[in-house]
């Protein structure tokens, strides 16, 4: 008698929740849709800020990027992406200063770690949301991320924290 | 001469006046200007190669649209768009994919059964199109009419699972074959269930014929009529004839994770096309026959004393009653198949053998009690019904 008791319960719990799984699907159905058209909707797309999609270099509007080319970045890089070129020159009162002479970024080799970023001491450099960078040719995968005739920005005087803070 | 065009204009306008859109006005004037000009013999075989060729129209057609439907439902239940970049909103898809699938080498393939290889795919497109041939359209679009039909039907539409299995057995490939063993026992079984669930209405109409069935439903559907055992058969029916077209939670004979493709791995161009074909007809096939013998085929919604109302449902061709009818039933087919996991071999046997058919068999003990005792919706009720 038991089992014929299962049986039917069975038979009803099975067909119940066979209709709550179309009602699911029936409010599926209805569903704003979540297809990106993509080319089409360049406009209004949204991308994460936390997408790396570029190493850039940012530039003020006075064309003067934070780069002391200490070349950290380039030892971090795990796989060579990053080569900083720099030159000594001599500034006006007469002290010597390394400047930067090109950062070049291989965007083909970058595997977007973001290893560079973070161990950069002055916040020069971070990934942007530019993230339409194929091309016809290998060479036009390396990026010169300094600006032409860009130069490095004078930090600001501050009084220097008390130490053991 | 003039006589008879005057003959014929007049019948024309008679069947114009009450029903202007339907197809009859058209053959029985074509009928007509036909046997006014040449013999009986010559007249039969133009009709016949005209209906063949309309059929066959109908069938490349109808699978066309229902490829373009099922995908683009399909899309609308996962929250997407579906195709929509050929042609307006995608129409033109499946005429592109068609024209391809044209074009595509057919692959012969090493050691396998080239004979029954190549004549496998003809069995189920056969079979599909033997059976298409029966259906009711609409008024006057009726090819064939046995008195047996229901019995023809069922007869006929088994007959594509032999083109499964000799795919299975030809194509010498472990996953053709598993696919169209599986196949072959979830068909075998859900025929009988399927076949039964027919028989509960063959019961309560009392007649095999399609076109007598589809008269006697003018005011109260089969489904109404027999209250709770139609309900039973033709929810029966749905489920039965869902497992036979291999679609959806059934769809275990080419479960792709498993057996690639199934019984059709090693098919490809216009072979894999007529697999592809033979499938969306059969879903139209059983959706076609559960509208004919369940929801009064092509005839529209009628209720007994509404003599406007019925006029007015009557103005609607009785194609379109059908179309509409046989496509609700499609929309419930897909949208069963995107709402269920697939089943396992051992839970579909056991859906088939421990719960349809048992419940199939009292049901139509039940129905027969129903008949005989006059408790169907008609003796009950007959100022309504």
């Amino acid at each position: 008698m038991r089992s014929v008791a299962k049986y039917f319960s069975g038979l009803f719990t099975g067909i119940k929740s066979l209709l709550f799984g179309m009602s699911v699907t029936w409010k599926e159905l209805w569903t704003k849709k979540v297809t990106q058209q993509y080319p089409e909707n360049r406009d209004t797309l949204v991308i994460s800020d936390r997408f790396r999609c570029e190493l850039v270099m940012p530039h003020d509007e006075n064309n003067e990027h934070a780069c002391t080319a200490c070349g950290i970045c380039q030892m971090n890089c795990p796989n060579g992406t990053i080569v900083v070129t720099s030159q000594m020159i001599e500034t006006e009162d007469g002290k010597k200063k390394k400047i930067l002479d090109t950062h070049q970024w291989d965007l083909g080799m970058c595997t977007f770690c973001n290893l560079c970023v973070i161990t950069c001491p002055s916040d020069a450099i971070k990934f942007d949301n530019t993230f339409e960078n194929a091309v016809f040719t290998r060479s036009k995968l390396v990026h010169k991320l300094n600006h032409e005739g860009s130069k490095l920005r004078e930090k600001k005087k501050e009084p220097l924290a008390p130490k053991g803070e | 001469m003039k006589f008879v065009l005057i003959r014929i204009i007049r019948s024309f306008m008679i069947l114009n006046y009450s029903q202007p859109l339907e197809v009859t006005n058209l053959t029985s004037w074509l009928d007509s200007a036909l046997r006014s000009s040449m013999s009986e013999f010559w007249v039969l075989l133009i009709e016949f190669v005209l209906v063949g060729v309309a059929l066959l129209a109908a069938y490349a057609v109808i699978a066309l649209i229902l490829i373009y439907a099922e995908r683009k439902i399909t899309a609308f239940f996962q929250a997407r768009f579906g195709p929509n970049r050929v042609g307006k909103w995608g129409l033109l898809q499946s005429v592109a994919d068609m024209i391809k699938i044209l074009l595509k080498e057919i692959v012969k393939i090493n050691r396998s059964d080239r004979f029954l290889f190549f004549a496998a795919p003809f069995f189920m497109i056969v079979a599909s199109m033997a059976t298409f041939g029966a259906i009711a359209f609409g008024k006057g679009l009726h090819a064939i009419d046995f008195n047996i039909g229901v019995l023809y039907v069922t007869a006929v539409s088994s007959l594509g699972i032999i083109g499964v299995l000799l795919a299975g057995w030809s194509s010498n490939n472990k996953y053709s074959m598993i696919g169209a063993m599986r196949s072959g026992a979830q068909f075998v079984s859900y025929e009988l269930s399927a076949g039964f669930a027919l028989m509960t209405i063959v019961v309560l109409a009392g007649t095999m014929q399609f076109s007598e069935m589809i008269d006697k439903q003018q005011y109260c559907w089969n489904i109404f009529n027999g209250h709770i055992s139609s309900i039973i058969a033709f929810v029966i029916y749905l489920i039965s004839g869902h497992a036979e077209t291999n679609r959806g939670p059934f769809d275990l004979p080419e479960a792709e994770s498993e057996l690639t493709a199934g019984y059709h791995t090693e098919y490809s161009g216009l072979q894999f096309g007529f697999y592809y074909l033979a499938e969306y007809l059969n879903m139209f096939i059983i959706a076609s026959i559960a509208t004919t013998v369940f929801l009064g085929g092509y005839l529209p919604i009628q209720v007994k004393g509404w003599e406007a109302f019925n006029g007015i449902m009557g103005y609607i061709p009785s194609y379109v009653w059908f179309f509409g009818k046989t496509a609700g039933l499609i929309f419930l087919s897909l949208w069963v198949r995107w709402s269920f996991p697939r089943l396992r071999i051992d839970q579909l046997l056991n859906l088939e053998w421990k719960y349809l058919l048992p419940i199939n068999l009292v049901n139509i003990v039940v129905m027969v009690i129903l008949v005989l005792t006059g408790l169907t919706l008609t003796d009950l009720l007959p100022g309504i019904f």
